[in-house]
């Protein structure tokens, strides 16, 4: 069994294999692989009972479920007006010069994710991104380039 | 002057012994009661939703307590994604044993033994933490002998799953699309079974009328908007944060007091609320007779261009939309492209009353809240601020 197939073997004993534990599954492969790969999404199909249309159409829903390959390091920049208002342009310029990637690109050596999403939920504390699950608010050019620093340095 | 109707309170996030993990006084003391009171209590209390939309609360459970179905659900509306909002965020990061107290008289009114908190996969951060308080949750109502639980599910980054047939679609591992109404999720909710859904605040509010009574909850707010608002206030401020509030303030006193001294406009409600400008500050009141809020307030100063507020909100609208209905799915790109064209020049004046033609008829015809709601930001920033979409 490959190493994938035995993953989704797992979460699917933990968490069921109902159709309502589809989103706890997909949400768990992300975590570990950073994307839905074909392999995991066919397995997820095979070990739930359902085709693999389904599941490619509920993952293909949601934004933080990608079915792209992502780097280790996921950075949502929150796109709000409030963001803008409060300098979300220079966050995303000092992040496209520090990691030498665009919006929606990773690095080749696939350690780091840049892109926008919608409003996060810290218009109180902008500019503000998301590093996989964890916030990172009131941002500076200085901090995030610090921010990424201590994730370079971890590796 | 500000006037008598401003007051700044401290119902939400006081008073905590009395759901704090280990104890829950307020549940030992609700389990006398029987189900029906409590519930006559909550209607008589006049309390109603915090997500937005302003539905009567003790009317939702009366409704779903009447069914009769072994299995029902109680829902915690918890994916505050609507611009500008993070009022939830502090809820529960601050007091989530009173989420959980909320959801268990609920429960224990409707009959329902299950409960589920649908969390923002943006609020993932919280899951250790609120994991935390329900184990110390559970273990206490479990000596009480109340047979109740919760779990909480996660979203994962989709604005329409706030709407809650979306949101128990994707509970049930679908696309996050709404459904048709009716039948409202009281008769046929998660798993086709009756369910009440609340937002966070909502919850918060029925344990603390439980804890206070309705007479003390009636003196607050006015007789539309009863009780206390929880505002997440942010923009042109210089006190962005989480303020509780009482409903049916003036505007004016509000920009008073948050404002910059420079405030152009205030968006109330977020994106799918509606721009107050300046001249309005005065004769608009915050609450259900006037223009409610799931608690965004966003304040623009006179720097702010309003045509990028709009071009923001659409393109938020836009992304946003599942998609499944073509008022909504194509209207919203229609007017990304439209208020552009007359932005520079390809199209004129004439052409922002097509587009809001179009955005009335999206009320009219989109399917869910989310593209009905695209005319209330659109046809008050393009009205009140006309000049700013031409030149
Ligand atoms: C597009 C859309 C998004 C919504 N998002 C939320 C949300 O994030 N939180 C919320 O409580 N209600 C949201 N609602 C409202 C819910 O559908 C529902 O009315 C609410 O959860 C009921 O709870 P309440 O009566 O306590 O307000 C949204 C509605 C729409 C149309
Ligand atoms: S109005 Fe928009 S979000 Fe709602 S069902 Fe239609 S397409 Fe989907």
């Amino acid at each position: 069994m490959t190493e994938i197939k035995e993953m989704v073997k797992i979460l699917a004993e933990k968490h069921g294999r109902e159709r309502g534990a589809l989103m706890p599954i997909l949400q768990a492969v992300v975590e570990k692989q950073n994307f839905l790969s074909e392999e995991a999404m066919t397995e997820i199909a095979r070990q739930l009972d359902i085709s693999a249309a389904q599941v490619y159409g509920t993952a293909s829903f949601y934004s933080f479920l990608d079915i792209k390959p992502r780097g280790k390091y996921v950075i949502r920049v929150c796109k709000s007006i409030i963001a803008e208002m409060k300098g979300k342009k220079e966050i995303l310029k000092t992040l496209e010069n520090s990691l030498k990637i665009k919006v929606g690109q990773t690095t080749p050596d696939r350690m780091f994710s840049l892109l926008e999403t919608n409003d996060i939920g810290w218009s109180d504390q902008e500019p503000s991104l998301l590093i996989n699950e964890t916030p990172y608010t009131n941002l500076t050019s200085e901090k995030i380039i610090n921010i990424i620093h201590e994730y370079r340095s971890k590796n | 002057m500000r006037s008598n109707n401003f007051k700044k309170t401290d119902v939400i996030f006081s008073d905590c012994q009395h759901t704090d993990g280990q104890k829950y006084p307020i549940l030992e003391s609700v389990l006398k009661k029987k189900p029906q009171d409590i519930i006559n209590e909550i209607i008589d209390s006049g309390l109603k939703g915090r997500g937005g939309a302003g539905f009567p609360t003790g009317l939702k459970w009366k409704f779903a307590a009447a069914q009769e179905q072994a299995e029902k659900y109680v829902i915690c509306n918890a994916d505050e994604g609507e611009p500008g909002t993070f009022k939830d965020r502090e809820i529960l990061l601050k007091v989530p044993g009173k989420v959980f107290a909320g959801m268990a008289i609920c429960g224990y009114c409707i009959n329902a033994k299950k409960g589920y908190i649908y969390l923002r996969g943006e609020y993932k951060f919280m899951v250790p933490e609120l994991t935390k308080f329900l184990n110390e949750f559970h273990t206490t109502i479990q000596k009480m002998g109340y047979d109740f639980s919760i779990q909480i599910l996660m979203g994962s980054g989709a604005y329409v799953c706030g709407e809650e047939t979306a949101l128990m679609e994707s509970m049930e591992g679908r696309r996050g699309e709404p459904r048709n109404k009716p039948p409202f999720p009281v008769i046929e909710g998660f798993n086709n079974k009756p369910t009440v859904i609340n937002n966070v605040e909502t919850f918060v509010n029925v344990a603390m009328i439980q804890r206070y009574g309705v007479a003390e909850f009636k003196k607050l707010g006015t007789h539309d908007s009863r009780g206390t608002k929880v505002f997440s206030i942010s923009g042109d401020t210089s006190k962005p944060g989480v303020y509780e509030l009482e409903l049916g303030m003036k505007l004016s006193d509000f920009v008073d007091e948050y404002g910059d001294g420079d405030t152009k406009a205030v968006q109330v409600g977020g994106a799918s609320g509606f721009c107050v400008p300046r001249k309005k500050f005065n004769e608009t009141i915050i609450g259900f007779e006037g223009v409610p809020t799931g608690g965004s307030m966003m304040l623009f100063n006179s720097s702010r261009s309003m045509y990028n507020v709009l071009s923001n909100f659409i393109h938020f609208f836009a992304e946003e939309s599942c998609g499944q209905c073509t008022p909504c799915r194509v209207g919203c790109q229609q007017l990304v492209q439209g208020i552009k064209a007359v932005k520079n020049g390809a199209k004129d004046e004439d052409y922002l009353k097509k587009l809001l033609k179009l955005t009335e008829s999206m009320k009219l015809t989109a399917k869910c809240g989310l593209g009905q709601s695209v005319a209330n930001s659109f046809s008050s920033i393009v009205t009140n601020f006309k000049e700013e979409m031409i030149y």
